[in-house]
């Protein structure tokens, strides 16, 4: 096995993590907002359902909502995942979805009441100061934890392995049964050129926030 | 001619009367303070006023036309609503102006957003700026248009805020303690600002716990304790020959400190 194949097979590997990455965060950062919104909600109900949502998906290990959503609908439903992917990314979209809620509520709840009211007494609508006036603050005030918890979920791709998804992590550990271990210790390469670049993404959308305090 | 007709207002919160029935009429370009001890609901009544509180009774008529009746808790809808409170405008003890945006856009936000001005309106775009200059060179902020809120001193932001509140042109300028979050050497230039807009006849109401600013900048003066408007009248009346123990004694602790 030549350094080259190694590192074509793992490469091959790490794309099934940035696949699930890159879906990841394509469908949790808007249901997130929308579960901030319920979990704000002046609608009692929603925003104890929501609450109670949220209080269950961080209260539980990622891997076994894994499980959970790749056995659960054959074994209750008789209806089996057909796709591995597919369980992975319901499981991963869900479990984001809750964390990334809890970073927009506070971003949205640390905006002094007395932005919106200074929109309201200006004749501004409802949308427009939350658009015009609250939105671009929230972006400003968010853009650490969200960065905090985007690289988190790189690495946390990598649990995708438990439900035999062949990420990168699998890949590596199957070189072990053929007596190779390096290739399990040279995986942290990928995991910190990617880490490494989305670090520096955000630090640049930082800079770009820079500009005012406040 | 009063331009402001305050009816029977009527304001509690959790079963608590904040406001109990408070009238009083204020004429064109006259200036009006409130005072009063902590918690005897002036903010509160000026927030009425703009409808950032909704009061359970009361009237509120501007230029002998019926703004609202709150007894008929007619919440309106949203745009009814925007274009009355226009009638007045809100300058508030925080500033509370908006970061992200420079002096100037603070200014012009609201008005392109209100008269729906679009990128390539040019025109219309410099007449709403134009406007913005000349009011920042009211306050004295001209070499501030570029500036954020964040590189001015609390002094210069009040002052931001005052012209962000002019730029709607309200009939009726409110003014929430504005001077209450300032250094003391910093109290000065806002005064200062308030006295000319005073002198170029802006209708005004104004909170503050200045006595000595009331006395001078007032035409009127109203002195609210526990919701109750306990006593009215001209400076002159006020201050120097107050009628109401409560007053008496209020006047007293105050000039202590
Ligand atoms: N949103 C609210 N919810 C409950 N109580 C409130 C609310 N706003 C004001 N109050 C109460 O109403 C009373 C009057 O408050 P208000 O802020 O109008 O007083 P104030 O005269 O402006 O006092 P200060 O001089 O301290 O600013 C206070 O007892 C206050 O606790
Ligand atoms: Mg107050």
């Amino acid at each position: 096995m030549s350094f080259v194949q190694v590192s074509l097979d793992l490469l091959e590997g790490f794309s099934q993590n940035c696949y699930l990455f890159g879906a990841t965060l394509l469908f949790s950062l808007p249901l997130g907002l929308i579960i901030a919104m319920g979990s704000m909600s002046k609608f009692k109900i929603i925003k104890y359902i929501t609450k109670a949502f949220v209080w269950v998906i961080r209260g539980t290990p990622l891997m076994l909502q894994l499980f959970v959503v790749f056995y659960v609908p054959g074994l209750v439903f008789k209806t089996p995942m057909s796709s591995r992917m597919t369980a992975a990314l319901i499981a991963f979209v869900i479990n984001y979805s809750a964390y990334f809620s809890e970073i927009y509520r506070g971003g949205i709840e640390s905006i002094p009441k007395g932005q919106y009211e200074a929109g309201q007494v200006l004749g501004m609508t409802k949308s427009q100061i939350f658009f015009k006036v609250v939105l671009m603050q929230v972006i400003k005030r968010i853009v650490p934890p969200m960065s905090n918890e985007i690289i988190t979920l790189v690495k946390d791709t990598s649990l995708a392995r438990s439900i035999a998804i062949y990420e990168i992590l699998m890949k590596a550990t199957d070189f072990t049964t053929v007596g190779l271990i390096w290739p399990l210790f040279y995986t942290a390469v990928f995991f910190l050129v990617f880490c490494g670049g989305l670090t520096l993404l955000f630090n640049f959308i930082e800079k770009k926030f820079d500009y005012y305090r406040g | 001619m009063s331009i402001l007709q305050v009816e029977n207002i009527k304001k509690s919160f959790d079963n608590v009367e904040v406001l109990k029935d408070i009238s009083f009429t204020l004429n064109k370009g006259e200036v009006l303070s409130i005072i009063g001890s902590s918690g005897s609901g002036k903010t509160t009544l000026l927030r009425c006023l703009n409808f950032l509180e909704f009061a359970e009774n009361g009237r509120i008529i501007v230029d002998d036309e019926l703004l609202v009746d709150f007894a008929l808790h007619d919440k309106q809808n949203d745009a009814s609503l925007r274009q009355k409170r226009l009638n007045f405008g809100l300058v508030f003890q925080s500033f509370n102006l908006f970061p992200q945006y420079s002096i100037l856009k603070n200014l012009t936000l609201a008005v392109e957003l209100l008269d729906g001005v679009k990128k390539k309106d040019k025109e219309k775009i410099k007449e709403i700026n134009q406007r913005a200059l000349d009011l920042l060179k009211r306050v004295g902020l001209e070499d501030k248009v570029d500036a954020y809120p964040c590189q001015l001193s609390g002094g210069q932001q009040q002052r931001v805020a005052i012209a962000r509140a002019l730029m709607l042109s309200p009939k009726i300028l409110c003014f929430d303690e504005p001077t209450s979050a300032l250094d003391p050497e910093l109290t000065g230039e806002v005064l200062r600002v308030i006295r000319e807009l005073r002198d170029g006849n802006t209708t005004m109401i104004i909170v503050t716990h200045e006595m000595n600013f009331a006395k001078n900048v007032s035409d009127k003066v109203i002195f609210m304790a526990d919701g109750i408007i306990e006593e009215e009248g001209t400076p002159t009346e006020l201050f120097d020959n107050p009628k109401s123990e409560r007053l008496k004694e209020f006047l007293s602790s105050s000039l202590k400190d």
